[in-house]
């Protein structure tokens, strides 16, 4: 990525600062729905942000990164219910069990590789499900609710919605320039080299599997963090979200967003999130001047327009989101340069 | 002593159940190299055309001989609209492109059929009991689907060993270039072993469709215990398939019914009866771990690929 005015970067500004910006746009309005929405958003697109850096840096396909959102929210949840509200307990604690099982999984699924790794992480995933719907004691497959949000010892209140968002936003922030930081470094080189060709990285002397083991357990970590946050997000947790289906979720935010890039996780989660909201209403609009009385309902199977949606970026859009600007910018550039000469 | 041995024929056709959806998926797995999450669906597809046809013919078998020819009708269209241009491509594009089909075909059940679940009633002429020992009864449509998944199995030993549609399906498990190569037209031969593996997946469906209620979703929990199955077998490796569909088809089964009493002595009556189900769950993740700890590629790696 470079300094240039480009329409990719301004766009990534433009994102940043609508991000900063909302609370404001929510203050004016009284539009309490979008600063849920977005709060939602901003956690999600950090655990796509952690995603990304196994998936789209290192090239590791774990099919099992919705458990440590559900690791990190457990873990909160548990300690809330067992009388430990502070969040200087229960942070610490999401992101230590989070380290944890990410060691855990990743110290045996990472000798498998291919098809094989995609399942044995899924298998993991599934075990950490189905360990939640068996706990009896802290609500089986009913879930979990939280009775306060955890708190900070008067210093931050989490129940204040606009507090929270900043929050949420400020560990996102920070969660991007860790990444960053972490891919520029030698570290993130060698990961990358292992997604290229991990045979040759391993043949000038580096020993690839703890790389790997590093950044994942670096990654569930990160998402553990989002698993804290987004049971104080909906003061619930349950067994559903960690669902093979919700790792799946994560894994289309990062490649519709654009893998192995620093900001298209986010306009994954955000693109999905927001089809996930607007498209009923986009379809009941398109389907009303044809048949009035179903517009309400076809909305309802906005699904059916997603599913095939996914498949035409796998097919023909790989780069994502990120990679479509890019490609823009590019073509701006080109034709300017072109003007002159 | 009835107890167990009605759990084991439980798990033995559990085990064939589940051998039906996973035959179809290290087919596909095997010969395309391709990752088929949608195979799930195409279970679901095959319990909701069995529900519709057979209240139209009237007729459980008429019902479930149509209902097999539309799920493969039906995959025989998705790999050529869908499936076709993900051959040679990421794993990863595999996992997203049919993750897209499962919304689309969740919805589009849900569009055609409704929200609501279908029941499909036991045929009156295997709904009575059948003495297997002296004083052992079992269910005779539990039965019938032993027998059904049995010769199935002995059907797709015979067509992938003993005939020239099977010593193709081989030749292209181990290269597919060459097969291409000596004139044989490569993608019919993918169209029909797509169609076939959708085949045997609506085949699962309908069959245990009056065991269990016909819903949306019903395709993506056994989905994952086929590919679990899959995994351990070895992929692409039908005789694996076969033997770990067994494995975790007991496993599963007597997890169930035999985990709650262990549990007890242990734990208490009432924490076991919640824990178990989620236990004997864990239990073949955890077997799944344990073999891919010790064999990366399954029991049965299939070819050297």
């Amino acid at each position: 990525m470079t300094g240039a005015l480009t329409l990719r970067n301004l766009t990534i500004a433009a994102l940043v600062l609508v991000l900063a910006l909302l609370p404001l746009y929510v203050a004016l309005t009284g539009d309490r729905f979008m600063l849920t929405l977005f709060t939602r958003i901003v956690i999600l697109a950090m655990a796509a942000v952690s995603l990304n850096l196994i998936l789209g840096y290192a090239g590791l396909m774990s099919f099992g990164h919705a458990a440590y959102l559900g690791i990190g929210g457990y873990t909160v949840a548990i300690l809330c219910f067992e009388g430990v509200p502070s969040a200087f307990v229960q942070w610490p604690a999401a992101l230590a069990t989070s380290a944890l099982f990410a060691l855990i999984v990743g110290a045996l699924s990472l000798r498998t590789r291919g098809v094989y790794f995609i399942m044995i992480t899924l298998a993991f995933a599934q075990m950490a499900y189905y360990l939640a719907s068996g706990t009896a004691r802290y609500g089986g497959d009913d879930g979990l609710s939280l009775e306060s949000r955890s708190g900070f010892a008067g210093l931050i209140n989490l129940s204040n919605k606009t507090t929270f968002y900043y929050v949420c936003l400020v560990l996102l922030f920070a969660s991007i320039v860790l990444v960053w930081r972490l891919t520029n470094s030698r570290f993130g080189m060698v990961l990358q080299g292992v997604r290229s060709n991990e045979a040759r990285m391993r043949a000038i002397g580096f020993p690839t599997f703890r790389y790997k083991l590093a950044g994942f357990v670096i990654a569930g970590t990160m998402c553990g963090l989002a698993g804290a946050l987004i049971a104080n997000h909906t003061d619930f947790v349950s067994p559903a979200m960690m669902f093979w289906t919700r790792s799946g979720d994560l894994i289309v935010m990062v490649v519709l967003g654009g893998m192995g890039t620093l900001f298209g996780p986010v306009f994954g989660a955000l693109a999905l999130l927001f089809l996930e909201q607007f498209l009923p209403a986009a379809i009941s609009a398109v389907v009303h001047p044809f048949d009035p009385a179903s517009a309400a309902r076809a909305g309802e199977f906005w699904q059916i327009v997603l599913g095939p949606l996914l498949l035409v970026v796998v097919l023909f859009a790989r780069g994502g989101i990120d990679g479509l600007l890019g490609a823009l910018s590019d073509r701006i550039q080109r034709a300017r340069k072109g003007g002159h000469g | 002593m009835t107890l167990f041995v009605e759990q084991c024929l439980n798990g033995l056709q559990f085990g064939l159940l589940l051998f039906l959806l996973a035959a179809g998926l290290t087919l596909v797995f095997g010969i395309m190299d391709l990752v088929n999450l949608a195979h799930g669906s195409l279970y679901m597809l095959g319990a909701y055309f069995a529900a519709t046809f057979t209240a139209w013919t009237g007729s459980f078998v008429f019902g479930a001989v149509l209902a097999i020819a539309a799920t493969l009708l039906v995959g025989m269209a998705v790999e050529v609209i869908a499936m076709r241009r993900l051959y040679g491509r990421d794993h990863l594009d595999h996992v997203l492109g049919t993750f897209g089909l499962i919304l689309f075909f969740d919805e589009l059940v849900r569009l055609i059929w409704g929200p609501g679940g279908r029941s499909l009633a036991v045929p009156p002429w295997l709904n009575h009991s059948v003495a297997i020992l002296p004083g052992i009864e079992y269910p005779a449509y539990r039965l019938a689907i032993i027998v059904v998944t049995l010769a199935v199995a002995a059907f797709l030993y015979v067509l992938v060993m003993r005939t020239r549609i099977g010593m193709l399906i081989r030749a292209g498990a181990s290269n597919r270039e060459m097969v291409g190569a000596l004139g044989v037209n490569i993608k019919l031969l993918y169209t029909l072993i797509f169609g076939l593996g959708a085949a045997l997946a609506g085949l699962a469906g309908l069959m245990q469709a009056p065991i269990l209620t016909v819903q949306i979703g019903m395709g993506e929990n056994i989905l994952i215990l086929a590919f679990v199955i899959t995994v351990i077998g070895g992929i692409g490796s039908i005789r694996g398939a076969f033997v770990a569909a067994l494995l975790v088809g007991f496993i599963d089964t007597m997890g169930r019914s035999f985990f709650p009493q262990l549990l007890g002595d242990l734990l208490g009556r009432q924490a076991a009866s919640t824990a178990a189900p989620a236990l004997s769950s864990m239990l073949i993740y955890i077997l799944m771990a344990a073999i891919l700890v010790v064999k990366p590629q399954g029991l049965f790696p299939a070819g050297s690929r």
